[in-house]
């Protein structure tokens, strides 16, 4: 039986990877992709089944988590943004490679127009780089329909398989139908083939050749899935390559059916045999895909081709950002300006008086404490660099503040003012958020430590993941034991609550620790203001006498 | 039926609740939703908004095409302005006259009135002053709701009965609150629409 739910894709996917026997969800909070964990942590049948949904220290970490639960036979999967693949890259890779046993899903939530990201990486080129199978959710149902489904597929050919969001779909709500009861979990049973879960020369080179084998019968499953499809059209002048949600816009301005052949996409590799069926019938294509020209470049190729090809890269459709229905819209009326349907509508210009409203660290928040007294204290140095790194304070890069001289990726604050004292930078100064600091920071301070580099690590350390909306930090109650333990003499370590009355103590620590050699770190904390006004409500209102 | 929504304001001020109650009743009702919304760093005190769809029909785009939004609802004056661009020809403006001030160059507050002044079809007054009214100075957002809820195709009963839903784990008296701003919205709205209508 199915029941109708109103759920965000994220959520979607969650509630249809429970229905089909999850056993352990691993992550790392990143938006678009957090709700998805979040999701399972809050799910009454996830509790009764005690499906495995804490969070884990980092991407990477969860990502093994979860192959190693696919190792001993059960239904797993790994959640992260885009960027988190990255920190998960050697686990992924390698993870085609071992393939999967249980069923492994990858849900990594793309992020075009980089709303809260810093970069517009696409997962499926990494798909196609790792040899592992890539579906494309176009909408909240088969954000739900693909968690069963990729299970199937992961276990029929022994390999984890992505679930590719972006952050419309992650994030967009709609009517779902999910089924009444959930499915049988597996039990465990291990891998028939052992020995590519070993990746030593000998048997990765056995496994490699067997592995392209693999991605040749997951080409010919592509052309028969049931989430990729030929559309024939009345109008040959145009074919339309269209994936994931790019199809949804698609088919908003072609309420009444598209008039041109379309090829829609959500299952990759690509299904060659039906893109190559478009091509000869049609005068021209345009790809439509939401984030990087994935398939454009492959179907482009460095060959002159007989037909010609519209897309991001030619400019027709718009070369960075998200889509949506107006930006399709004008890319079909550049190639067909007679057609009724795309002809553009009347809409009024943007209001003027409308200023940009850009984000900003809120009242209360440690956070400020720290940039407020680190730019006093700075502001005696001609050549002071700060460092930053990825979290709420981030925005201490914005007004007033305008603290931050660097933000790379997790954890580079502190490797990047290493680097940075090296060269003779000072004060060379990183300033990291505690749940950042566990998921990449920690080597970094190693290496700092070890060299004793003349550098000062600030941890803002507010007990949370605070920019994703408060999870659990793994670090939380731990921060000085593991600075310590990695070998920080105990001198070299300070610890300030962010309080008004310890702002003066909090400049003359900085202080200090700039004018005297070598590293210092000082954990500077209070709780997030976001989270400590939810603990306040839980404890319930004070009574009044 | 279909209503186009664009919902907007500062975040923090509760638009996704409109968003939660609207897609709670519209679920209840048997139609179909679609409902886009902001989270993330865009979240914390920058502008937030999220595009609300409801149909009988099937519906596409998660996003509402420029220039086909039925509505734009709003907790603030100069966030409304902003997304002028997806207002069809007919379409509504329901917003708070309350500005949110967190940026140093938010503009002059004759400008925008006179702005929203000049735009036909408004339905303009201070939410959070008749939350307060009510005894219920965070409700704004359901004073809105209330305002907005003659636009939409959705009985007011049926909304109320999901702002019911959506409160119920706050307590009995915190849904009767919501309930009387999201009343007193309405019936303000109605008064204002009856104005318009005579006045045109």
């Amino acid at each position: 039986m199915k029941i109708k739910k109103l759920l965000l894709g994220d959520e979607a996917f969650a509630s249809g990877a429970i229905n089909a026997g999850l056993s352990g969800a691993y992550g790392y909070p990143g938006t678009p992709s957090t709700e998805i964990m979040e999701f399972i942590q809050a799910n009454p049948v996830a509790k009764a089944r005690a499906i495995h949904s804490h969070w884990s220290a980092n991407e990477k970490t969860a990502y093994e988590e979860a192959l190693g639960m696919s190792f001993a036979g059960l239904r797993s999967i790994v959640t992260m943004k885009h960027v988190g693949l990255n920190a998960a890259a050697d686990a992924f890779v390698n993870s085609g490679m071992t393939g999967a046993n249980g069923g492994m899903l990858v849900a990594v939530a793309d992020d075009p127009s980089m709303h809260s990201s810093q970069n517009e990486q696409d997962s499926r080129f990494y798909g196609d780089f790792a040899f592992i199978p890539v579906l494309e959710p176009s909408s909240q149902q088969e954000a739900y329909d693909m968690a069963g489904y990729g299970f199937a597929l992961s276990e029929k050919y022994e390999i984890p398989v992505i679930i590719r969001f972006v952050t419309r779909l992650s994030h967009s709500r709609a009517s779902v139908e999910v089924d009444a009861e959930p499915g049988p979990q597996n039990i465990v049973h291990f891998p028939a083939d052992g020995r590519r879960w070993v990746l030593m020369p000998a048997n990765s080179r056995a496994r490699y050749r067997q592995l392209l084998n693999v991605y040749e019968a997951l080409e010919e499953a592509s052309e028969t899935s049931p989430f990729n499809s030929y559309t024939d059209g009345t109008d040959k002048s145009l074919g339309i390559v269209v994936s994931g949600i790019a199809a949804n816009y698609l088919d908003e301005i072609f309420q009444e059916g598209c008039p041109f052949p379309t090829v829609r996409i959500s299952q990759y590799p690509l299904p060659k045999k039906m893109l190559r069926r478009l091509a000869g019938e049609c005068e021209k294509l345009l790809i439509l895909e939401e984030g990087q020209p994935f398939i454009e470049k492959a179907m482009r190729g460095v060959m002159e081709s007989p037909v010609r090809i519209c897309g991001r890269l030619d400019g027709i459709v718009q070369r960075t950002g998200e889509l949506n229905p107006d930006i399709v819209k004008d890319s079909l009326y550049k190639l067909c300006p007679d057609l009724e349907a795309v002809r553009p509508v009347d809409r009024r210009e943007p209001c003027q008086l409308a200023v940009s409203r850009p984000p900003s660290l809120c009242k209360g928040c440690g956070h400020r404490d720290v940039y407020q007294a680190l730019n006093e204290v700075l502001s005696e140095y001609a050549d002071a660099r700060v460092f930053g790194d990825i979290g709420c304070y981030t925005l201490g890069y914005l007004a007033p503040f305008k603290a931050l001289h660097t933000v790379l990726d997790m954890g580079a604050s502190i490797t990047m003012a290493k680097g940075a004292s090296e060269a003779g930078v000072h004060p060379s100064v990183a300033v990291i958020g505690d749940s950042t600091f566990t998921h990449s920071g920690m080597a970094g301070l190693l290496d700092a430590i070890n060299e004793d580099s003349n550098m000062l690590v600030i941890i803002s350390d507010n007990l949370t993941t605070g920019m994703t909306g408060g999870q659990d930090s793994q670090g939380t109650g731990k921060i000085e034991d593991i600075c310590l333990g990695l070998g920080l003499p105990a001198e070299r370590l300070h610890t300030i609550d962010l309080l008004p009355k310890n702002y003066e103590e909090l400049k003359r620590l900085f202080k200090e620790a700039i004018d005297s050699k070598g590293l210092h770190v000082i954990v500077s904390r209070r709780e997030c203001i976001q989270t400590a006004r939810r603990h306040g409500a839980h404890r319930g209102p004070k009574t009044q006498a | 039926m279909k209503s186009d929504i664009v919902l907007a304001g500062v975040g923090g001020q509760g638009i996704l609740s409109i968003a939660t109650i609207l897609g709670v009743a519209a679920l209840e009702e048997g139609l179909n939703i679609k409902q886009a919304e902001v989270h993330g760093m865009s979240q914390r005190g920058g502008d937030v908004q999220s595009n609300l769809r409801i149909s009988s029909e099937k519906i596409a785009s998660d996003l509402i095409p420029l220039g086909k939004a039925d509505l734009i609802v709003s907790l603030e004056p100069m966030e409304a302005l902003r997304y002028l661009p997806s207002l069809s020809a007919g379409g509504w403006i329901v917003t708070s006259s309350q500005p949110f001030i967190n940026i140093p160059d938010y503009p002059e507050i004759e400008a925008l009135e006179k702005a929203l002044g000049s735009e036909k079809h408004l339905i303009m007054f201070d939410m959070d002053a008749v939350a307060k009214d009510c005894g219920s100075p965070r409700s704004g957002n359901m004073v809105l709701l209330g305002a907005a809820s003659p636009f939409i195709e959705i009985e007011p009963e049926k909304i109320e009965k999901a702002i019911a839903t959506v409160f119920s784990a706050k307590g009995a008296k915190v849904v009767e609150a919501n309930l009387e701003a999201f009343r007193k919205g309405r019936a303000k709205a109605l008064e204002k629409i009856d104005e318009t209508v005579t006045n045109s």
